[in-house]
């Protein structure tokens, strides 16, 4: 075991170093910081004042180091556009994002598990076929498109809920939440459903396929033997038997929510770090592009790693052979 | 008589050519005749791609060519509500161009960008894949490591900014010209690991049987090897996964667009359609964003529901 720990935390350290060489060489080959940050007037002498206070002079692998030892303190510099510090920005939109994450999540698993198990013991209705059409027309519409659609329909239209914005924001310490004021509820709801749709094509499949597969187990034969009723059989003990890799699933798939919410906070000016990215990326700010990358980034790698490292505790077959490759659906 | 009995099968349906009729004939043509979820939407996607590539032909303006946009039909609703006009069926935008026009011309864009990065992501994944597959080693560790870390950054982060590094590289003036280059680039280099994974398992399984052996006793090149004996053994899968992946790289690329790091105003895709069309959500032209969005989810629809057959009528073990 203490092999395999340490095989999976070198495996995981060595994917961040990957990233952050990556983020790096955007930052260093993408246009000239030195040009981006001081204007056109700028003197030869303040423009080498400024590249030798960013470090720029030094060689190349130096200027990685730099650049890793800072990041890995959360120092990730000043933001070209607006000249504040990266990384408080990027905390100030973090809580925006996770509960719009959040409410996806829940939405995907509240929904999503009750239409597959439908559609895995009814698998002939009429309604489970329409359901299975559903999933696939749920991840051909892109999120956006029918983020956009939910606009028009319930707030142009209709005017029932919020079109943008987080509503009223209560603040607890550094981290502000919506879930406290009803214009704040409101103004998830439509973000919320936008982001959970995909995910919950995703979990009623995954539900669909194990169910099918359970049920045809010796011990759901026994049940019904036994003469258990149909709903404690389905629920009680088939459905309990999926719930692993459902939520396995669900904790890899967090990783990949929170880079596509940036897709739903655009269409809805969701005040959320995935925003402050899609504007960074507009305006070629690359400090702010590279502490995203890496963020972003080392949330997914330390979900895989949890995922693969509980994997292996609890089933000892897993740590000879690592699982290799991540989940990753999309 | 088996034979006889196929001719009758087919013959009421059409004159067919000899190639189409042994199509129909197969195993798999008998499962395509009976799905009809996946002669439709072939049906469908077909009539999209036709539609989308004759667009100078069948299209009533060239939306991009000034001499043909007035200024006053701006903002005229779709042809059965109150203020419609002909010939602009689906409506016009508030610079007066045909919407349909521009969802014909932008559906052109948005098909070519999803099968040029199909094409490269493949080219990429299996070149990597056999290279990997058949020599094994250190080489094998090294792609195969790139790959995983490829995996690891989400998707569209990833493209997002390899599209954003190479619109940085370039200088601004050729950044239009070459956007589509850029988006098929970004897409391909996300695309690529899950086809080298697959041909990569595939080429292990081969290099070890008899006629790759005989071949390299009788010293055919390690390259001739790879690409005229091990790769045909590894297509049918591959071509699952590209086919499946089309729909992907569409929505790809017109999410891309959408957030402004794609196909510019001046070329639009039907993702730079709906961004343009998302503006005047406010201002009651629904048509500018409702058209080009149902058009995009009915080529993602019918690629999907194709793939989605295709994977099923090959995969063995359901037959």
């Amino acid at each position: 075991m203490p092999a395999f720990l340490l095989k999976r935390f070198l495996n995981a350290a060595g994917v961040m170093l990957a990233v952050a060489f990556l983020a790096f060489l955007s930052f260093r080959f993408v246009g000239d910081p030195v040009d981006l940050m001081l204007n056109e007037q700028a003197s030869q002498q303040q423009r080498d004042e400024l590249r030798a206070h960013l470090g720029l002079d030094k060689g190349f692998a130096l200027q990685f180091a730099t650049f890793v030892k800072n990041a890995a303190q959360g120092d990730f510099g000043i933001s070209y556009r607006n000249q504040q510090d990266v990384f408080a920005l990027i905390s100030e939109r973090f809580p925006a994002t996770f509960e719009l994450v959040l409410v996806a999540t829940f939405l995907s698993l509240a929904i999503g598990i009750p239409l597959g198990v439908y559609t895995a013991i009814r698998r002939e209705s009429l309604l489970a076929k329409a359901l299975q059409f559903g999933s696939v027309l749920g991840v051909s519409l892109p999120s956006f498109a029918l983020g956009i659609m939910l606009i028009l329909v319930f707030s142009v239209t209709l005017q029932w809920l919020p079109a943008f914005g987080r509503g009223e924001v209560v603040k607890l310490g550094w981290w502000s939440t919506g879930f406290l004021t009803p214009s704040g509820r409101a103004a998830l709801i439509l973000p919320g459903i936008t982001l959970s749709v995909f995910q919950v094509t995703l979990v009623m499949r995954l539900v669909r396929a194990e169910m099918l597969e359970t049920m045809r187990t010796d011990f759901i034969r026994f049940a019904r033997a036994r003469g258990l009723p149909a709903r404690s059989i389905h629920f009680g003990h088939a459905l309990r038997n999926c719930l692993m890799p459902v939520i396995t699933v669900t904790g890899l798939q967090i990783g990949n929510l929170i880079a596509f919410a940036l897709v739903t906070e655009t269409v809805f000016q969701w005040p959320g770090m995935g925003m402050l990215f899609v504007q960074a990326v507009t305006f070629v700010d690359i400090p702010v592009m590279a502490a995203y990358l890496i963020i972003v980034s080392f949330i997914f790698v330390a979900l895989n790693t949890l995922v693969d490292l509980t994997y292996a505790w609890v089933d000892p077959r897993l740590r000879e052979d690592a699982l290799s490759g991540a989940a990753n659906a999309r | 008589m088996p034979a006889d009995t196929a001719t009758t099968v087919t013959a009421d349906a059409a004159p067919a050519s000899g190639r189409i009729r042994r199509f129909l004939d197969s195993d798999i043509g008998w499962s395509f005749r009976k799905t009809p979820a996946a002669w439709i939407s072939a049906l469908v996607l077909t009539l999209l791609i036709v539609t989308a590539f004759l667009a100078p032909l069948i299209a009533a303006q060239n939306p991009y060519d000034l001499s043909q946009i007035f200024i006053d039909k701006a903002e005229i609703p779709p042809i059965w509500q109150e203020g419609g006009e002909w010939p602009f069926l689906l409506g016009t935008d508030p610079q007066g161009r045909d919407v349909l026009s521009a969802i014909l011309y932008g559906s052109r864009i948005s098909l070519i960008i999803g099968f040029a990065a199909v094409l490269v992501s493949m080219l990429i994944g299996v070149g990597v894949g056999l290279l990997a597959g058949f020599h094994g080693g250190r080489i094998d560790n090294l792609l195969m490591r790139l790959g995983d870390t490829v995996l690891s950054i989400p998707t569209l982060l990833m493209a997002i900014l390899v599209s954003a590094v190479f619109r940085g590289l370039l200088p601004p003036e050729l950044r239009d010209p070459f956007a589509a280059m850029v988006l098929v680039l970004a897409i391909s280099l996300t695309n690529w690991v899950q086809y080298a994974r697959v041909v990569r398992a595939l080429t292990m399984v081969e290099r070890r049987k008899e006629y790759v052996l005989a071949a390299r006793i009788i010293h055919v090149p390690a390259a001739r090897i790879m690409l005229r004996h091990i790769l045909p053994n590894t297509l049918t899968p591959v071509l699952v996964s590209a086919t499946l992946n089309l729909g992907l790289a569409i929505l790809s690329e017109a999410t891309l667009s959408f957030l402004g790091v794609g196909m510019p105003i001046t070329q639009p895709s039907l993702g730079t359609l709906i961004r343009i069309g998302n503006q005047y959500l406010f201002s009651g032209s629904w048509w500018l964003v409702v058209f080009p969005s149902l058009q995009l989810g009915l080529i993602v629809l019918s690629v999907n529901l194709l793939g989605d057959w295709l994977r099923d009528a090959l995969n063995p073990k359901l037959r």
